[in-house]
């Protein structure tokens, strides 16, 4: 859905599933997402619930200095920030852009 | 704490949570996603898998070791949680462990800042608050003290009203039932005290 909206400029990656391979989340995964969806914007993150979140900040935590200031995670709803987010950077705008574009959908 | 000590103590809590991991996925089926028996289970079976190596490293490196293997097996909402207890941990205790009662406090400091939580709201919180108190009361039967201090206050979060977490979103149906992330917790500190205690 977000590639159709936001076209192949940006890097995408989705993950998902607990290290056993089962429904969940992990952050051996969501690194290796960040890694496919890299470039020199950085990345905006969104989550569906509690443990992706948790996760997400940790395998941010995990990064080297240099990524993890441009890595971020999106307080959004998935489906809408994800999209809203892609289109946003499609356009070229920077990562803080980004992210704020996709919390506006978040209650405030 | 010697290799031997720590072997036992990693064995001993692995073997547990292992154990346990049914009754702790019928604990979050009733007021989770019914994830935690077997994430738990997953990480302390790694856990377990490399006792022997971990057990020659000093304590702190020993914690890090641990804490890793949860945070990168576990998954879920409690890999974090539990990766970070033990990783504060580690990088607060001292090698012979006699600043235990700081460091614990330090680590579930960090637990509370990675969960965005407090006391109250019906979380593994709910025993690591009590036992950091215990433990900085301490006294002289701390070790026959803790287990029970850690299972009432499991016991306790049955009648809570959960607020955070994947419970919270089941309201006032997650009342009548104990927080599987409270057990776990207390299973945890029960068999440390019973290594110590031997």
């Amino acid at each position: 859905m977000v590639r159709q909206m936001a076209g192949d400029s940006v890097n995408l990656a989705y993950t998902g599933g607990d290290p056993g391979g089962g429904l969940g989340t992990g952050v051996a995964s969501i690194r290796d997402a960040i890694d496919r969806a890299w470039s020199e914007a950085g990345v905006a993150i969104l989550v569906d619930l509690g443990g992706a979140e948790t996760n997400s900040e940790m395998a941010v935590e995990m990064l080297d200095a240099e990524r993890r200031g441009r890595v971020v995670v999106c307080n959004a709803p998935i489906v809408e920030g994800a999209v809203m987010a892609a289109t946003e950077a499609s356009g070229g705008s920077t990562l803080e852009t980004v992210r704020r574009t996709a919390e506006e959908l978040s209650p405030q | 704490m010697t290799p031997a000590l720590l072997h036992r103590l990693i064995v001993a809590v692995s073997d547990d949570v292992i154990a346990h991991a049914d009754e702790l996925t019928a604990l979050d089926q009733a007021v989770g996603d019914g994830d935690h028996g077997v994430n738990m289970k997953r990480g302390f079976e790694a856990v377990r898998a490399d006792a022997a190596a971990t057990a020659e490293k000093p304590l702190p490196e020993a914690l890090k070791a641990i804490g890793t293997q949860l945070v990168m097996k576990v998954g879920g909402a409690s890999g974090p949680l539990y990766g970070t207890l033990f990783l504060a941990l580690s990088k607060e205790i001292a090698p012979d462990g006699s600043n235990l009662p700081t460091a614990f406090g330090k680590a579930v400091e960090a637990v509370k800042a990675r969960g965005k939580s407090q006391p109250g709201q019906k979380t593994m919180l709910d025993v690591l608050t009590p036992v950091r108190t215990a433990l900085a009361e301490g006294g002289a039967d701390l070790r026959s003290r803790l287990p029970i201090v850690a299972a009432s206050a499991a016991e306790a979060t049955i009648p809570m009203l959960a607020t955070r977490g994947r419970a919270s979103f089941l309201g006032e149906r997650s009342i009548g039932h104990m927080d599987p992330g409270a057990r776990s917790t207390a299973l945890m500190v029960a068999s440390v005290c019973r290594v110590l205690e031997d």
